[in-house]
């Protein structure tokens, strides 16, 4: 290999280098191809009736008229898809004691949410789809609904699944040296505080969408996928649909979006493949806004009580949090919805040395959308938690939060290192993360402006966040647990005839660049021009065998193993190149799609006519050479559970105390996500997660009312940042590779999202300081600020 | 979210408009910029048999100039009147307010007329309709009236507007240079329909000083006070924001998502206070 990864002299040096897109002119000329762009013959649109009750029994459904109506194919109901998929349960072993209640794509004698899809119409367009679904009339029952967690959890609630002796799903404990033995102490400080973290979602510009055909003659079922984990739903759909898993096939082109939402098991979906099974024609279902908003995932949904001790020279002694969460009625299959509340135990704090720490979480039934992994799963409210509690003590024992954050990271050269609730962290930079932010914002200059702003009645707020971000996962994230989800991702990379590329990876492209660092780890290590490289995500039939991209980790494990499979092909062709040129292997190069000896770099001949000689003109090749223009490589995290990153940000705020608004004067956020592979796409996809962030902290929240009636599910109602409210967005990077791979990336792709509402929320309490107010509840919405500034109370 | 089925027709004259309001049967509506009409059939809230399409109407399209009013068809969009010289000129309120009704896709669209059809209590065009002293020119087959906008906004999307008419144009007094006017609002984002606003506008009718205040998206109409109006015109009483927030405190406040009524009542005030300092300088 020609010198270190990111010698950006050598030609073909792609990693660490902005390269434009190859996809976006594609994109942008409108040429995407989604799976509402597909049009298949004999193609029919499904729609389905949805619980108007968060909690009814299903007394009666007529579809009499329904039935009757021109263009109508076919009416379903639970009943109808009983013979045609078994239930599925969202439970993982390794979550001990974690129960949910079997699930069926219809709601069967009881739906348990508003938005449960309960009867399937399918028709020659979606219109009269949705008019057949105006016509029939489901007689429901109300049942007495638990909408709020802590309800839930009541003697008398009502249980949602009555074969459990209660609503709660699952419960973990934490305990790690001793907390009790802190409190009373003395020489510590004790802060207390109540989080409250709202429901939001992740609105995807391309909404939830399947397009299933199913063939009959070879029982091939064949699925047009908007999502993020083509094999896990090849394995869910063949065990549930009863196919070998080889005869179905998910084919995901390009994706608008998914940040977590699509990588689940819907009822919709399923029922879609089912119809199109039964129907034998193709069946294409998009989920339109009002539907996404009541039956995508939504996220966060956390109340967390948190208590801080830290002595007088600002050292944290202990840390204790009790997370509560109201996960819907059911545990999403097949990734669970406690892993949310898992991440909150297992992050919160995780930035700092902290030896007594105590944390316990509750997942509780109760009768609203269901809740899962959405982008930055727990760490919004992890981060939030600890950094909220640090910084409130810090102004208790007056001191400054930089400060005290200095005196309780783990230092750089403390690891590996193993955090209270046993996170196993290697190779993170927290203080120089720390150091870069502050002189990145100018701490201390900014600190002096805001004093100058109060005296001119401006409240301003300064508030930071450091931060650990869970990334390139290994088995023991899902796969331990028994989930038919894989770790491992594997690459494939041809040469062909004219001397091009072709690479097909099982991570997958949602809109974030996959396909273009898979292009240029393959075009820098083999040595071609990144034009020469064609790449292959999405399809299950032409892609080797992995996990896809979630989690942070398409960049860290999908692009290690493009990188493995890159040196392989390299080094076969140069001993092919050898033989034909009667050269040492290792005296020859690959450079700019041409073999050039190493001393010199003469050129020797291209990787075209290599390739004709191979391909057609084998008969010039010693008759024992039989050459392999392929090379397939896989690769998963071994060393550790989990590959953690680290990141510092830091909030900018202006509180007007008069309207409760707040005003982001200014992001910054520094992150070490390893080695960077293309600054421009990380740079963008920390800024993308500080807006979802932005969201989660200012603006999104789904709204329930008592009886769990979703009240803003629209665009109109349901707030997301726009480009008007986004701030500019501050960016530097620390470069600290993962020993556990050449590449040295870990991932990127959540943490804005995961610090920015803690910064957020540190910010804004910072400006309403001096009016001895503070808000601890996401979002803070100018009401909810006015509130707590003592407005509009009775 | 596809709207039912309807038929459809497209008028080229008010007339020919008017008949097939008046003659179509079942549940007949006008479309204008449709930024309201069609998501409401998307979502299926509105459930036309017919829709009657003003677009080709373009006798509906025009802003003219007399002596004492500037005339402006219904079917005038809102990236119109911020383009009028005429409006620009004649009703600066318009300039200082256009800009925060929605975005520019949707000022594209959406009409004068729609706004005022549609009545919804956030949006700021019937605010600024009944603080300009506008009166709306309806139009039916048998026959033409003039309302007050003060008399046309009856509630939540309710009107005087009755079955078969049209609005054809609006009549906004002009406001001489010396005037006065000011608006503000607070929306949560930028576009967004408001929490709370008002539109002020401080003139000489005639010989008499008038002072008109209407809030917009506190309440199920726009709201004006005549009590906080005489309060405003009256030389500055030393307590006068006491008074103001008492007056504040008599109106009916409607929650919404974004803020209930006690939220909307100590926004009233700011939003207000706001717009006055605005106006001073
Ligand atoms: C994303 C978004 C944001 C928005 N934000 C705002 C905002 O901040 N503030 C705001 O005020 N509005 C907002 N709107 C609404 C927008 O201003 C609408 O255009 C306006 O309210 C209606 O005007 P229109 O011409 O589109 O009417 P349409 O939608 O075509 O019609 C509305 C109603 O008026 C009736 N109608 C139309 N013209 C006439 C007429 N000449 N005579 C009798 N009846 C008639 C129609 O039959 C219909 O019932 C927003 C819309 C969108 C989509």
């Amino acid at each position: 290999m020609s010198g270190p990864l990111t010698n950006l002299d050598r030609p073909n040096s792609y990693i660490g280098r902005t390269v434009p897109r190859p996809d976006a002119k594609r994109l942008l000329q409108g040429r995407g191809q989604y799976v509402d762009d597909l049009q298949l013959p004999r193609m029919v649109h499904a729609a389905f009736v949805r619980s108007p009750h968060a909690h009814a029994r299903v007394k009666e459904i007529d579809t009499t008229a329904a039935t009757s109506l021109p263009g109508v194919v076919a009416i379903y109901t639970a009943k109808d898809f009983v013979d045609h998929v078994t239930p599925y349960v969202g439970v993982l072993t390794h979550l001990q004691g974690l129960r949910s209640a079997p699930q069926m794509p219809l709601a069967t004698d009881v739906v348990r949410w508003q938005g449960e899809p309960v009867v399937m119409v399918v028709a020659h367009n979606r219109a009269i789809a949705e008019d057949a679904c105006g016509l029939i009339e489901i007689d429901f029952e109300p049942l007495a609904e638990v909408c709020d967690a802590a309800a839930a959890l009541k003697d008398d609630a009502t249980i949602i699944h009555p074969e459990f002796d209660s609503n709660l799903a699952w419960e973990r404990l934490v305990d790690s040296g001793d907390v009790e033995a802190i409190w009373d102490r003395d020489d510590v400080t004790v802060i207390e505080r109540d989080f409250t973290f709202g429901r939001h979602t992740g609105v995807t510009l391309e909404s939830r969408a399947s397009l299933v055909e199913f063939n009959p003659a070879d029982e091939t079922l064949t699925y047009h996928y908007s999502g993020q984990a083509p094999h896990m739903m090849q394995a869910v759909l063949a065990k549930h649909l009863d196919l070998p898993e080889e005869n179905v096939r998910l084919v995901a082109r390009d994706v608008g979006g998914s940040f977590g939402i699509k990588i689940h098991t819907y009822g919709d979906d399923v029922a879609t493949a089912i119809a199109a099974r039964l129907l034998r024609r193709p069946v294409k279902f998009v989920a339109d806004r009002m539907e996404s908003f009541v039956s995508d995932i939504h996220a966060r949904d956390h109340t967390v009580h948190g208590r801080i001790a830290v002595d007088s020279s600002g050292v944290i002694a202990a840390m204790e949090i009790d997370d509560l969460t109201g996960i819907g009625p059911f545990s999403m299959y097949p990734r669970t919805s406690a892993i949310e509340c898992n991440q909150i135990l297992n992050l919160t704090g995780a930035p700092y040395q902290i030896e007594n720490y105590r944390a316990r979480g509750r997942v509780v039934f109760q009768n609203k959308n269901m809740m899962c992994q959405y982008r930055a799963v727990g760490h919004p409210v992890a981060m939030a938690v600890a950094d909220g509690l640090l910084e409130a003590a810090a102004h208790e024992i007056n001191m400054d939060v930089v400060a005290i954050r200095r005196k309780n990271l783990i230092a750089d050269t403390a690891y590996p290192a193993t955090s209270a609730a046993g996170m196993k962290f290697d190779d993170l930079s927290h203080q120089r993360a720390l150091e870069k932010l502050v002189s990145m914002m100018d701490y201390d200059g900014l600190r002096q402006s805001q004093e100058e702003a109060r005296e001119r009645g401006v409240y301003r707020g300064i508030g930071l966040v450091s931060m650990v971000e869970v990334t390139n996962p290994s088995p023991m994230f899902y796969g331990v647990g028994g989930a038919s989800i894989s770790a491992q991702d594997g690459a494939t990379v041809r040469l062909d005839a004219a001397g091009a590329l072709h690479v097909s990876s099982s991570i997958t492209e949602q809109g974030q660049g996959t396909n273009t660092i898979i292009a240029q780890i393959a075009a820098d290590r083999f040595g071609v021009d990144i034009d020469r490289v064609k790449v292959t995500t999405g399809d299950t039939a032409t892609t080797p065998y992995g996990g896809g991209t979630w989690a942070s980790r398409g960049a860290g494990i999908g692009g290690e193993a493009v990188l493995l499979a890159a040196q392989a092909l390299r080094q076969q062709v140069l001993e092919i190149a050898g033989t034909i040129l009667q050269a040492a292997p290792d005296s020859l190069d690959i450079n700019n799609g041409q073999i050039v000896d190493v001393e010199g770099a003469a050129t020797r001949m291209s990787l075209g006519e290599l390739g004709r000689i191979v391909y057609y003109r084998g008969n010039e090749l010693p008759n024992d050479m039989m050459p392999e223009m392929i090379a397939t490589r896989h690769y998963r995290v071994t060393d550790f559970p989990f590959v953690f990153t680290n990141g510092a940000m830091a909030a900018h705020v202006e509180v007007d105390p008069e309207t409760g608004f707040v005003k982001i004067l200014d992001f910054w956020a520094v992150e070490d996500c390893g080695r960077v592979i293309n600054p421009k796409l990380v740079d963008e996809q920390i800024r993308g997660g500080v807006i979802q962030g932005i969201g989660g902290a200012l603006y999104e929240e789904c709204l329930y009312s008592d009886d769990g009636q979703m009240l803003n599910a629209s665009m109109a109602d349901y707030l997301v940042p726009m480009a008007a409210e986004m701030p500019d967005i501050h960016i530097a990077h620390i470069e600290t590779p993962t020993k556990t791979s050449t590449l040295g990336a870990k991932g990127a792709g959540e943490a804005g999202t995961g610090g920015a509402p803690a910064a957020l929320m540190n910010a804004v309490n910072d400006a309403l300081r001096p009016l001895d107010a503070s808000i601890y509840q996401m979002p803070m919405t100018p009401q909810r600020i006015l509130r707590v500034l003592g407005i509009g109370k009775d | 979210m596809k709207a039912s089925d309807f038929s459809y027709e497209n008028p080229n004259s008010l007339n020919a408009a008017l008949a097939l309001l008046a003659n179509q049967d079942g549940d007949v509506q006008l479309l204008a910029g449709g930024q309201s009409l069609m998501p409401m059939m998307n979502f299926r809230l509105a459930a036309p048999d017919t829709l009657v399409d003003l677009n080709g109407v373009k006798e509906l399209q025009f802003i003219q100039e007399t002596e004492t009013s500037i005339e402006i068809g219904a079917m005038t969009r809102y990236v119109q009147l911020e383009q009028s010289p005429l409006v620009t000129q004649h009703i600066p309120l318009f300039a200082k307010a256009l800009p925060h009704i929605a975005h520019s896709a949707i000022r594209n669209r959406g009409t004068i007329g729609g706004s005022a059809a549609l009545a919804d209590p956030a949006a700021e065009m019937p605010a600024l309709l009944i603080a300009l002293g506008a009166t709306l020119n309806l139009q039916s087959l048998t026959g033409q009236r003039s309302v007050l906008a003060d008399d046309f906004f009856l509630g939540l999307y309710e009107t005087t507007l009755a079955d078969g008419e049209i609005i054809e144009s609006i009549s906004i007094p002009k406001l001489a240079s010396t005037d006065r006017t000011g608006f503000y609002e607070l929306a949560r984002r930028h576009g967004d329909y408001a929490m709370a606003g008002v539109a002020v506008v401080d003139r000489v009718v005639g010989d008499l000083a008038s002072l008109r205040v209407v809030f917009f998206a506190i309440s199920d109409r726009p709201v004006r006070d005549q009590k906080m109006e005489d309060l405003l015109q009256r030389p500055s009483a030393n307590d006068e924001q006491q008074h103001l927030k008492e007056a504040i405190g008599q109106l009916e406040f409607h929650g919404d998502l974004n803020a209930d009524a006690a939220t909307k009542q100590h926004l009233a005030g700011v939003v207000l206070n706001r717009a006055l300092k605005e106006m001073e300088t």
